[in-house]
């Protein structure tokens, strides 16, 4: 379809462009325009029930759609923060919050640049149907996004850039690996590495090279999504970031790493092995929880813990996708809200962040008192990643607890609910303690950019909380069908 | 013909001593000397051979027997040593296995006797001398099984017997790995520079020189020419592996072989005067390396 | 083409056992060099377009443009050497023989897919780069040789590509080896930054961010 491929160019070329603007006001309105852009044309391309491809390599069926919407939506409002975040930054020299050294901000140029190209190949990544190209793109999205982290050009941001950095590319390096595995597993011709091809001699695959692919390939994109124990770069990387920033790796990048687990899951369940890579989903998925929980309990750091959260939340999509059937509906469903509501949470702490200007939680008090919108949001954002109804993440996580007992699976629900409460009762007590309370400084007026993108998003998780909307619902059901096997 | 084949001996204990001649004539040339006389050794052993032994009072009937057994191993062991289409006058299968220990059983008599003496030097010489020869051994032994896999048979008669031209086109990495490997293995076991100085005069930098300080007279004499067969047996096994003797007619062999030795022995003499000695603990790095090669040799060989 | 897969494992060789940075640029970018030759040599006379650009430009990024970053780099701080690393370097090459051994393994144990050509030595020596890469990534405590390691990680699993006799379409080819070319890249320039920010480039000492040593306090009392 003619709209595929500017989805992937526009950003693209905008991010070239920014490199070479020189007003700052006419790049921000690039950005701006840009991600609007990019928002109304993937509604256009995602809208028509039936599935839409350029040749084999780039198409857009149901699973792709989800995401690619989501994303866009994400970078919006991204965006919109964002301009007001870079336009707050000082350009000289200032001093780090925690050891008072002296450091400069990237070059704004290069910041949007960067984030722009973030967009393009995060759709390139969500658009391809040919795993290899996936690949490349999950890899440029790697390298889109390291200089992002280092914004702040301080000790810490450097540490966590260089660890992102490394950690992810060998991670991507072994899911390389698991790709030329799948290869070698296809038997008939045409022997090309696009879902087409792959899904169409399914039946044929040899399971041998195909379970070694699939290991390979979950321990690759696995340790890019941020399953344990492989997510040590994760807390580092997103809490170091501008918020902005912080907000598009966990809410829109995670999901691309998980979209190419998903599309090797949905070779595998056509070939009609989907219980093999399930046991493993559930395993992972349990451990990043679990993980989740305990580093939540003793958190200090009220943007690690968010990052934490992530962990948990992409530790919960894990153990859905692995137990299949309305698990699969449930993962899609919990994706979408979970996106919506970490990018909210991570705008009200980077708004929380520039007022303080600390990132200790013990030493904030009285958030709402201070800054009244983003208090509110403050609370009603940990509400809704602990899943409380009536926001939309109850219903995800519901639906999943449902499947887990549905299957008879006692073990996986008893520890799911069990992690759920570990994790409520670890933010609960940040969260509270900096929300409520009294504090000497004075209440201070919001600027729209930095409260529009929250507030939206808020509305949003309360939307879907109450009413799903049909052409949604469909898209979703799609895709779980999908991964389910079934095509659709 | 049984008597052709103890050409290869007679050759061995005629002119082993020259090679270490030809070693030093290149390190002189290096260095803008004129050097020692080719023959500066035979004139050594000779000297020697007229002189009267000298025993320590500490020492016992070790010290005194230790030489011979070292004379007695080496001579041996060029007997062993297959050359050119010739097999050696001693072969049979699995000879490779005691050529090794004969080597072991000198290197054994010569530390014995050096920590015989009672000297703290000597003791130094003989631990370090017995920790190098522990790493360098599995380099030896793992080349011998590359070649005994390729040819199929643990003679090492039959095994150097296999190789020729057509080889080196084949299995030409084996042969150019284990070799390598071997010339290692030869500035080793000789003491050669980089793992050795034998000109060094500081008790505390020696490993071989240390150990035989004690000895002279006839006994020295031994020793020396001993040490110097041993280069030659090292020699003849790198040069069995490199020059494809079989290919020639017999009358060729000869002069090719000695070709070979002397071959090797400018390249000992290029290596010693190239390298500086390396620190005693770099040593073990490269005997592990020599090591690693054999180990590739074999992997290569198991793949095929 | 058995020439190359054993040089490809001297060079692994001379990176577990040498201890001075410019010696391992200089090796990394000989393996570079040999990967450039390698499609050539495998596709035995059929020579396309495609295999000519993807060789040169394997040649020229992986074999002078990627260690030339490097070695600045390099003269930039000044350090040479890298000094005490978690595993000394004897000891680094028993385990690089451990790894050889476990590389023969993994080749020998891999189930073969009817029709294909036999995987041979190249597959061992892009396994073994592959685990080499991966055990200097875990026991260097340098910066600079984390990213030669990532690099010594990309040309192994480039090796088994090829190995496995695979037809990727070029694009894609290209399309890896400019992932691979912009991730040095940027790690380079997130060297020189590491150089000015700390003293050293140890990634041991980069512990600032961690959730293990802090004691956890909430409004200043020890919960735990």
């Amino acid at each position: 379809m003619t709209l595929l491929l500017p989805i992937i160019l526009l950003p693209a070329a905008a991010g070239v462009a920014s490199f070479l603007i020189r007003s700052h006001r006419f790049r921000r309105v690039v950005w701006v325009a840009t991600a609007a852009t990019h928002l109304a044309m993937s509604i256009a391309a995602a809208m028509p029930p039936e599935a839409a491809t350029l040749g084999n390599w780039i198409g857009l069926d149901c699973l792709s759609a989800v995401f690619l919407v989501l994303t866009s939506l994400l970078f919006l409002g991204a965006s919109i923060y964002g301009i007001g975040y870079v336009a707050r930054e000082p350009v000289a020299p200032q001093p780090d919050l925690e050891d008072g050294s002296l450091f400069r901000n990237e070059p704004e140029s290069v910041f949007t640049g960067g984030i722009l190209l973030l967009l393009a190949t995060m759709s390139l990544a969500i658009l391809s149907r040919h795993l290899a190209l996936q690949w490349v793109a999950i890899e440029a999205t790697t390298l889109a996004s390291a200089p992002l982290i280092y914004y702040h050009q301080n000790r810490r941001s450097l540490e966590a850039a260089w660890k992102y950095l490394i950690l992810c590319s060998v991670g991507i390096a072994v899911a390389l690996l698991g790709i030329f595995f799948l290869l070698m597993a296809m038997q008939e011709e045409p022997r090309d590495l696009t879902l087409t091809a792959l899904l169409g001699q399914a039946a044929a695959l040899d399971h041998k090279w195909l379970s070694t692919a699939f290991i390979f390939m979950l321990v690759g994109y696995g340790t890019k999504m941020g399953l344990a124990p492989l997510h040590s770069w994760l807390p580092d990387a997103h809490s170091e970031a501008p918020s902005p920033v912080s907000a598009l790796l966990s809410g829109a990048l995670l999901n691309c790493a998980f979209l190419g687990i998903l599309r090797v899951q949905q070779v595998c369940a056509a070939a009609g092995m989907a219980a093999f890579g399930g046991d493993l989903l559930i395993l992972f998925g349990l451990l990043s929880m679990g993980l989740a929980g305990v580093f939540i309990l003793r958190q200090a750091d009220y943007k690690r813990m968010l990052a934490y959260s992530s962990v948990e939340h992409m530790g919960i999509l894990a153990v859905a996708v692995g137990m299949g059937g309305l698990g699969l509906f449930g993962a899609m469903l919990h994706a979408v809200n979970h996106s919506i509501v970490k990018a909210m949470l991570f705008f009200t702490a980077g708004n929380i962040l520039s007022r303080f200007h600390t990132k200790d939680a013990a030493k904030i008090q009285g958030v709402c008192s201070v800054l009244p919108i983003s208090g509110a949001l403050w609370i009603a954002g940990f509400l809704a990643i602990t899943g409380s109804p009536p926001f939309g993440t109850f219903i995800s996580e519901f639906t999943i607890l449902r499947a887990s007992v549905e299957q008879g699976r006692w073990i996986v629900a008893g520890l799911y609910s069990l992690f759920l409460l570990v994790v409520f009762v670890g933010m609960s007590v940040i969260v509270l303690r900096m929300a409520l309370g009294q504090s000497q400084a004075a209440r201070q007026r919001e600027s729209w950019t930095a409260v529009l993108s929250p507030v939206t998003f808020t509305l949003l998780a309360l939307l879907l909380g109450v009413y799903l909307p049909a052409p949604l619902a469909d898209k979703l059901h799609g895709a779980a069908g999908l991964l389910g096997g079934l095509a659709k | 013909m049984k008597t052709l084949h103890w050409i290869g001996p007679v050759m061995a204990w005629v002119l082993s001593p020259l090679m270490l001649g030809i070693i030093n004539r290149v390190k002189a040339v290096f260095a803008g000397r004129r050097g020692q006389p080719l023959c500066q050794l035979y004139y050594d052993l000779f000297k020697l051979l007229r002189k009267g032994s000298v025993y320590s009072r500490s020492t016992s009937l070790v010290i005194r027997v230790a030489p011979s057994v070292v004379l007695a191993c080496m001579m041996i062991c060029t007997m062993l040593v297959p050359w050119g289409k010739m097999e050696a006058p001693v072969a049979f299968a699995g000879d490779i296995i005691l050529l090794a220990y004969l080597l072991g059983l000198a290197r054994f008599a010569t530390v014995l006797a050096a920590l015989d003496t009672g000297s703290a030097f000597e003791g130094m010489g003989a631990s370090r001398e017995v920790e190098f020869a522990a790493l360098a051994e599995p380099s030896f032994f793992l080349g011998m099984l590359v070649l005994v896999l390729h040819c199929g048979s643990i003679g090492l008669s039959d095994v150097m017997a296999g190789f020729s031209s057509p080889t080196w086109q084949t299995s030409g990495i084996l042969l150019g790995l284990v070799a390598c490997s071997w010339f290692i293995l030869l500035l080793t076991e000789n003491s050669r520079i980089p793992i050795d100085d034998p000109n060094t005069h500081l008790e505390l930098t020696m490993i071989h020189e240390v150990m035989v300080l004690d000895y002279s007279g006839p006994d020295f004499a031994y020793i020396l020419y001993g040490a110097s067969l041993k280069l030659w047996v090292f020699a003849a096994l790198v040069v069995n592996l490199i020059v494809p003797l079989r290919s020639v007619p017999v009358w060729g062999q000869i002069p090719l072989f000695l070709l070979g030795m002397g071959v090797i022995a400018v390249l000992v003499g290029i290596v010693e005067s190239i390298l500086a000695r390396l620190r005693l603990q770099q040593v073990p790095k490269i005997l592990i390396g020599a090591a690693a090669l054999s180990i590739i040799a074999l992997t290569v060989e198991l793949m095929e | 083409m058995d020439i190359i897969s054993v040089l490809l494992i001297l060079s692994c060789l001379l990176l577990l056992g040498s201890s001075r940075l410019n010696v391992a640029i200089r090796v990394v970018a000989a393996q570079g060099i040999l990967l450039g030759i390698l499609p050539l040599d495998r596709s035995m006379g059929e020579f396309t377009a495609g295999i000519w650009v993807l060789s040169i430009s394997t040649l020229i990024s992986k074999g002078i443009l990627l260690p030339w970053l490097m070695s600045i780099c390099v003269r930039n701080s000044e350090i040479r050497r890298e000094i005490e690393p978690f595993i000394g370097f004897g000891s680094s090459l028993l385990c690089g023989i451990g790894l050889l051994a476990l590389a023969v393994w993994v080749t020998v144990r891999m189930p073969a897919v009817p029709g294909k050509l036999p995987v041979g030595f190249l597959m061992t020596s892009s396994f073994f780069l592959v685990f080499v890469g991966l055990f200097l990534m875990v026991t260097r405590r340098k910066a600079l040789t984390q990213s030669l390691a990532y690099l010594v990680m990309e040309n192994g699993v480039y090796g088994v590509g090829v190995g496995m006799s695979l037809d990727f379409p070029f694009v894609v080819e290209l399309g890896i080896l400019l992932d691979v070319f912009v991730g040095v890249f940027l790690m380079g320039n997130l060297l020189f930054h590491l150089d000015r920010e700390f003293e050293h480039m140890d990634v041991d000492k980069l512990t600032e961010l961690s959730d293990v040593s802090e004691s956890p306090t909430i409004d200043g009392e020890q919960i735990a």
